[in-house]
């Protein structure tokens, strides 16, 4: 049996399967968001064209489709690892948690997955095949089966974090969670307020796609027209989408003091429990002397939870130790997603004073910022799952199983390493050649795709047609 | 009651199956036979062929693996971790083939266009022969504790017969996909691919028989029922025709009833694989009677069964519906256009 030791700390089965759990769904969580952010972008353009027949909107779909495709084929490439993941690393955990679980991921097979890829097909091939209005329903259909597994999959998520509508049969390792109340199971106390936060940072992460490769062609003077309508839609969409987001992530808030107080007590680092708690703008914590360095603001965070200034927020002190999660890992966590906020606000504030000042194009700055703040979303989702994640910790499901109770006994450490090397291998190849293609796809434009003397010479095919290019 | 849950849970499992087998597999037969077409030309058309529906065509293998987990979530655990090694061939495999088909047309260039072409083939042949590696590990059994826990210390995922069967597999999918094809081409190459066919069929035939023998040689299990019940034997009878009528079909050149034959001919594998083991979901080796899962000792509890089959009686039929819309828009031959792969 191979033995690592890192800082002091035993790697094993338990902490290679946490790591490679978090290297699968992180890595797959760059690709879902875009394809149900790009989704709704999709419906608003190719509604946009039904509504007013202007060519500009259909080259607008026909482009952003395209990019949809290619984040949708690696979405679901990861994805499939997912299914997996469950029952190779987490045995136990499947065990324990099949019954509540299973209805929700049926549901978002059936209702979800077949929806997406079939009508996918459609969107992607059928332009010449079917109506417009068909076509069109078919995009709105990829959009809603796109937000149908987000839907179905961060419900089985909450269940773990705000177990309810079950109840625990059996006793050591032969315990099982059984459903008793569907509905209950469903609509446990933080599904909602997670699906929709959730939903809008994919909303954000496709919408700030769209600013950026807009700002890209407003940079390059490419497809001006294009651009300059691309990006009046995402400052619309970005502005809306923020404000919301600031609604729910208060709300999201308030579940987490309920019903998880450990996790926001790591989350704004609060050891002692005291009136008037602080909420932190900066600081890092020392989790060995338990000491905050930093700049807090006397009583916002008891404002934040509670309305009122005074009223005192859990800390950890009223926690047993072995119940707390990485104190700083998820402080940090948390402030990163923040600032990311702030981050995309900033952007978009500007860049509609700019627009509407018919200035944008002068502000070279500023459209670099827009290229950039496509990371912004994608950086708020990951370190928002991390919190999310971490901050459940040490628990698998919230109360009930610890994680290092759900490995899989009969994987070993070895095993783990070298499909975990694999996957590292596999996602960074994925990660390069997506980048590749998306950056070709963004270069070319969206105009149609004329394929040049290259091809025939290549390939000794195609045929030369009266505009003298070649046509497969 | 309970029990007929079960049971109508253990029948939606082995009908998405069949639909996973019956979809996928012609799909991954065509990415076997991909580097058999010589052109670009004819490499795209086979690409296309499956294009607007592998992705459905997948969706499938999700079910099954979600059905398991919703349904027997005891089956579920134990054997993806059992067959740890074997799933992360598979996941890799996965992955593989739907870059390959997603970036192969992505750039003109040979190099590019090669490379991604054999990763197509390669993942297409390693997922055949995964799936039956699998298929035939269960019907071998594997060792399981009275936990359900894999005992891993003597366990290894490469015995002869489970290979017999992933072999089976790889020749099952190949003769599917070669049919396929045979209705979504024309001209020289749609000649090139009935020729083809002629092959796969045969070579099929040889690895079902050796396949067949080996079974009621050595894996006597899979047969005790079947001696209870002589008429279940007429199961096996039916397999035989629903090949031979593939090549009758062939040989009319009515490639749609061949395909409709091959299909049906997967259906009734599955079924007999199904006789052979049911109730029993995953056989251990060491106390079969005790230690195996079945239907009844690994099902969730029958409320979730009961949510599980309103889903199904809910979503399956609308599924089913606008699928077969998608796959009539596609009908016909593959014709290239600016939108294609």
């Amino acid at each position: 049996m191979l033995t690592i030791f890192f800082r002091g700390v035993l790697v094993d089965a338990v902490l290679l399967s946490r790591i490679q759990f978090a290297v699968n769904i992180g890595f797959h969580y760059i690709y879902p968001p875009m394809s149900i952010g790009l989704g709704l972008m999709l419906v608003i353009m190719e509604g946009m064209y039904m509504k007013t027949k202007n060519p500009l909107y259909k080259q607008m779909t026909k482009f952003w489709v395209k990019v949809f495709a290619l984040t949708f084929a690696i979405g679901v490439a990861t994805g499939l690892v997912q299914l997996f993941a469950f029952g190779t690393n987490w045995a136990r955990y499947s065990r324990y948690v099949g019954d509540v679980f299973g209805s929700a991921l049926a549901a978002e097979g059936v209702f979800a997955f077949f929806l997406e890829a079939g009508f996918l097909g459609v969107m992607l091939f059928g332009w010449d095949r079917v109506k417009p209005a068909i076509h069109y329903f078919s995009t709105i259909c990829v959009a809603a089966g796109a937000h149908f597994s987000a839907l179905w999959i961060v419900v089985a998520n909450s269940w773990m974090q705000t177990p309810a509508g079950h109840t625990i049969v059996g006793e050591g390792s032969q315990a099982r969670a059984v459903v008793t109340d569907f509905w209950a199971m469903i609509f446990n106390p933080s599904s909602i307020d997670r699906v929709v936060h959730v939903v809008l940072g994919c909303w954000l992460t496709g919408i700030f796609l769209v600013i950026s490769v807009s700002a890209y062609y407003i940079l390059k003077k490419k497809f001006l027209e294009f651009a300059k309508t691309t990006m009046k839609i995402g400052l619309i969409a970005s502005a809306i989408g923020l404000v919301l987001q600031l609604i729910s992530a208060d709300s999201s808030s308030q579940i987490v003091a309920k019903h998880q107080p450990p996790k926001l007590a790591a989350m704004e680092g609060v050891y002692t429990t005291e009136p008037s708690t602080p909420f932190s703008l900066i600081g890092w914590i020392d989790t060995e002397t338990r000491t905050f360095k930093g700049i807090r603001v006397p009583g916002a965070l008891s404002f934040l939870v509670h309305k009122d200034f005074t009223t005192p927020v859990t800390g950890l002190d009223q926690i047993p130790e072995d119940e707390w999660p990485r104190v700083n890992t998820v402080f940090q966590a948390f402030h990163l997603m923040v600032y990311m906020w702030f981050a995309m606000a900033f952007v978009t504030v500007l860049g509609i004073y700019y627009f509407w000042k018919k200035k944008l194009q002068h502000k070279r700055w500023l459209l670099w910022s827009m290229v950039i703040s496509v990371v912004f979303p994608q950086i708020a989702n990951q370190v928002g799952w991390i919190v999310a994640e971490l901050g459940r910790q040490p628990w698998i499901v919230w109360g009930l199983l610890r994680t290092s109770q759900g490995t899989s006994l009969s994987v070993n450490a070895n095993q783990i390493v070298g499909s975990l090397t694999m996957f590292v291998v596999i996602y960074l190849l994925l990660f390069f050649l997506f980048l590749f293609l998306l950056d070709r796809k963004i270069k070319n434009g969206p105009e149609e795709a004329t394929v040049g003397p290259l091809y025939r010479d290549v390939l000794g095919i195609g045929k030369k047609t009266k505009k003298g290019v070649y046509e497969l | 009651m309970t029990e007929g849950l079960e049971f109508f849970w253990y029948l939606v499992v082995g009908l998405a199956m069949v639909a996973y087998t019956v979809l996928d597999g012609f799909d991954l037969g065509v990415g076997i036979l991909h580097p058999f077409a010589k052109t670009d030309i004819e490499r795209r058309t086979f690409l296309n062929a499956i294009g607007p529906v592998w992705d459905g065509n997948e969706v499938w293998f999700v079910i099954v693996g979600g059905a398991l987990f919703a349904g027997f979530p005891e089956v579920y655990a134990t054997s993806f971790s059992g067959f740890y090694n074997l799933c992360m061939c598979l996941i890799a495999g996965l992955i593989f083939r739907a870059a390959a088909i997603e970036f192969r047309s992505q750039k003109p260039s040979r190099a590019w266009r090669t490379t991604w072409d054999w990763v197509f083939a390669l993942s297409s042949l390693a997922i055949a022969f995964l799936l039956g590696l699998a298929l035939g590990n269960l019907v071998e059994g594997i060792p399981l504790d009275a936990d359900h826990v894999l005992l891993t210390e003597h366990f290894s995922i490469l015995r002869p017969y489970p290979i017999l069967v992933g072999i089976m597999g790889v020749a099952l999918f190949t003769m599917h996909g070669a049919i396929y094809l045979v209705m979504k081409t024309e001209g020289p190459l749609h000649e090139k691919v009935k020729k083809w066919t002629m092959w796969a069929i045969g070579g099929f035939l040889f690895w079902y028989a050796l396949t067949t023998w080996a079974t009621l040689t050595y894996m006597p299990h899979m047969v005790a029922k079947m001696r209870e019940e002589p008429y279940l034997f007429l199961v096996g009878l039916f397999a035989l025709l629903v090949l031979l009528n593939i090549i009758r079909e062939m040989k009319r050149n009515h490639f749609g009833h061949a395909f409709l034959s091959s299909c049906i001919s997967i259906a009734v594998f599955i079924s007999l694989f199904g006789i052979g083991t049911y109730p029993v979901l995953i056989r251990s080796e060491i106390d079969p009677a005790a230690n195996s899962l079945t239907i009844f000792n690994a099902s969730s509890s029958s409320l979730t069964l009961k949510v599980l089959m309103i889903i199904v009686i809910i979503g399956v039929p609308v599924v089913l519906a606008y699928g077969y819309w998608i796959y009539r828009i596609f009908r016909g031959k593959v014709k290239l256009g600016s939108s294609s792969y």
